[in-house]
């Protein structure tokens, strides 16, 4: 039998010598690659060039670079994994071809990121920390991303973090709210746009206060994760010390619970006035229609601290009028900054929905790492996180904003809106009312309060 | 949270949750119990009936006939499944078993997910059953407490056909010697098959009942195929009674928990399990297995 074997590969065919001509192509191009390898340190050491560090320079010596993406597109968060998704394939395409609005946040952006093309790989990470960081690891290795992307759930920016600290990759968050994620788990190559639990809650807090009253008995329901619990801290904490407020009754459940009825039971029997949901996706979908099958919505007042994207457009208008939430973006900020309005009508155009703040963030995240990597002239990783560090302000779809050196979070506002009646609505995708922009400085906790210690440059 | 208006409320909740899982993983018991199938896909053919109920409900806009659609297409999903796939797998080992209806049940998910996205999709209640009663102690969506009861007598009807008809004496004879059985003249597949199918309606007919109380989404079987696993091993691999009673078991432990820690509710569910296990490994109400 081996000898059949021999025999029948030895026979040539067309097909055949064309396969052998690719492989020996292959071991050519490998082989003279290799020898480039001691020739560029050679050349680098000359330019005092530093040492190889992450993908650098590997990543980036070609004619494009790549961005390794793992959203969640299966699962609990899968819509607003999809959305933001959309926001960063807009944004690789914007800085691809250079558009307007992108060079309004990165100046010097012509077309691409210094010259160079900027490609991308996805992954649904199912907003499972283990398959985040499995799938962006093969990234690494396979396509050597230069800059990662997404997270959704907090859970799986803090591991992210983790492997882009021990890669040295820079690792941009999806959506993250946790306070961990720039506090006690924050990196040297972390960085998030975002607002989070403590800057929702001092943003939301006075609203609330203001409209809703003092000494009031709140039930929360907080998914059992970083996110969910800091997020809960925060808004309690805000409320029992400015306001008198009691926490009557805190309902935990896991990620991806579907059926809600035993904590909406507790909730029922907990004399709460006010039902404050910090579920986040599909949870937060499931659990605020249940609450509304119960009873509970609209006899006790909803508050939604941590926007969730599309929760307005399938739970209804019906329910959520009236309701306070914080977010990062809503899409008729477009009346007050023109950058809004350009990124809206872009996304619009192009995928047949305005926009929620999953895709905007992506976005943002995107545009301003092209912005840092012009500024910094370099994709060298330590230089890019130094140009974030100078804390430069810049132009964003909600005003200026800058960096904060010492967490890696950016300074920007917090906007609070509150749910549309359905005879308010002047379209069908005008769930939410603007109410104010809260400046982002004065919300935020100092930095090194939530134990932030970001790690070393190489 | 222990209070006694709460506590009545969180009994009341425990049958109510109870009734559902025991609708849910009586089709898992039926075919594991006469079949001696263990099947992956009962999670994901929960999900299918419910999706073929959406869509009988988006284009007749009649809840009756989303159930009759949903229980109909999953009797004809299982029978098809059981013709060309399962009756291979009888006589070789539980992994393949296990191997082949996991792998069905990533298909079938698959699919759904194709043709419908990952967004999730709601079916109202039908109007009469819309609103909230109030019960005295608190008021209860009206359309679990109908839950209850549908689930009541369709648990009934499955424990006539299975255990008091001709139909359920053959397939139990079938399982014990499928030979013997065949050469009294009786087509053993022509029955298995429709065990499967019956199997499968129940876990499409769940999947509907189900839709107006959570809502669909293609990988809701995942969770709903742990849990049912959960309730069959606490009630007793392969007892239908035992799935009953496991069902209510779990929906109690669930609610009574969370009264006192709800982070735990879900963690109880589990140690109650292990308990089981390791006090009674058939389950409460299962015997000894054959072998």
């Amino acid at each position: 039998v081996p000898t059949g074997k021999n025999e029948k590969s030895t026979r040539l065919s067309r097909r055949g010598l064309l396969r052998q001509a690719v492989a020996t192509g292959t071991a050519l191009g490998a082989f003279s690659s290799g020898m480039r390898a001691p020739f560029d340190f050679v050349q680098r050491a000359f330019a005092a060039d530093p040492p190889p560090i992450g993908t650098w320079p590997d990543g980036a010596s070609g004619s494009s670079v790549t961005v390794g993406i793992a959203v969640p597109r299966t699962g609990t968060y899968a819509e607003s994994g999809e959305d933001e998704l959309k926001g960063m394939q807009l944004a690789i395409e914007h800085i691809n071809e250079g558009n307007e609005l992108i060079k309004k946040i990165s100046a010097k952006t012509k077309k691409g990121v210094l010259g160079k093309e900027v490609k991308y790989v996805v992954a649904d990470s199912e907003a499972k920390p283990n398959t985040a960081v499995q799938e962006q690891s093969r990234f690494i290795t396979e396509n050597k991303v230069i800059v990662m992307i997404g997270s959704t759930s907090s859970a799986v920016a803090v591991a992210m973090n983790k492997l882009a600290e021990r890669e040295k990759v820079i690792y941009l968050t999806g959506i993250s709210g946790s306070n961990d994620t720039t506090g006690k788990d924050c990196v040297r190559y972390g960085f998030r746009q975002n607002f989070y639990g403590q800057t929702a809650a001092a943003a939301i807090g006075p609203v609330l206060v203001k409209n809703l009253g003092k000494n009031k008995k709140a039930a929360f329901m907080t998914p059992d994760y970083t996110y969910g619990h800091t997020v809960t801290k925060s808004v309690n904490d805000y409320l029992t010390a400015n306001a008198g407020w009691t926490m009557v009754t805190n309902q935990v459940s896991p990620l991806s619970t579907s059926d809600f009825s035993q904590y909406l039971t507790n909730v029922a029997n907990s004399g709460a006035e006010f039902l404050i949901n910090v579920n986040w996706g599909r949870d937060a979908v499931l659990s605020t229609q249940q609450a509304h099958q119960f009873g509970l919505l609209p006899k006790m007042t909803l508050v939604i601290p941590y926007q969730i994207p599309f929760l307005a457009k399938e739970v209804g208008p019906e329910i959520m009028g009236g309701v306070f939430a914080a977010t990062d973006f809503w899409w008729t900020l477009e009346d007050k900054y023109p950058l809004a309005k350009m990124f809206v009508e872009a996304f619009d155009k192009k995928y047949g929905y305005k926009p929620e703040w999953g895709a905007e963030n992506a976005y943002m995240q995107l545009a301003i790492w092209a912005r840092m990597v012009e500024e910094a002239g370099s994709f060298y990783p330590p230089d890019v996180i130094r140009t974030y560090e100078k804390g430069e302000t810049f132009p964003s779809m909600v005003g200026d904003v800058r960096f904060r050196p010492e967490d890696h979070q950016l300074v920007r506002p917090v906007v609070i809106v509150r749910g549309k009646h359905p005879k308010d609505m002047k379209n069908k995708e005008d769930f939410w009312e603007v109410l104010e922009v809260v400046p982002g400085e004065g919300l935020m906790q100092k930095p090194d309060a939530f134990g932030c210690h970001l790690g070393d440059y190489t | 949270m222990i209070t006694w208006p709460n506590f009545v409320s969180q009994l009341f909740n425990g049958l109510a949750l109870g009734a559902l899982l025991a609708l849910i993983s009586s089709g898992l018991t039926i075919i594991y119990g006469t079949l001696g199938v263990l099947n992956l896909a009962h999670g994901a053919m929960f999900m299918l009936g419910g999706y073929a109920g959406y869509m009988a409900y988006e284009a007749t806009g009649s809840f009756i006939i989303a159930v009759i659609a949903g229980s109909l297409f999953l009797v004809l999903v299982g029978g098809i499944m059981e013709r060309l796939i399962i009756r291979h797998f009888y006589d070789r080992p539980i992994e393949d078993q296990l191997l082949v209806t996991f792998g069905l049940s990533i298909c079938f998910v698959e699919v759904v997910r194709f043709f419908f996205g990952s967004l999730s999709k709601t079916v109202p209640p039908p109007p009469i059953f819309a609103g909230i009663t109030s019960l005295g102690f608190m008021f209860y969506p009206t359309y679990r407490l109908a839950v209850v009861g549908i689930v009541a007598v369709t648990l009934l009807v499955l424990y006539l056909v299975l255990y008091c008809t001709r139909l359920g004496l053959i397939v139990r004879a079938g399982i014990e010697d499928s030979t013997m059985v065949d050469s009294l003249g009786i087509n053993v597949y022509r029955v298995f098959m429709i065990v499967f199918g019956i199997g499968a309606m129940a876990a499409g007919f769940a999947g509907i009942i189900n839709a107006p109380v959570v809502s669909l989404s293609p990988d809701m079987g995942d969770a709903i195929l742990v849990q049912t696993f959960v309730v069959v091993v606490i009630g007793g691999v392969g007892s239908f009674i035992g799935a009953i009673f496991g069902g209510i078991i779990a929906g109690e432990i669930l609610s009574l928990t969370s009264m006192i820690n709800p982070a735990y509710s879900g963690v109880m569910l589990f140690a109650a399990m292990t308990l089981v296990l390791v006090l009674r490994p058939q389950g409460l109400l299962g015997t000894r297995s054959r072998e």
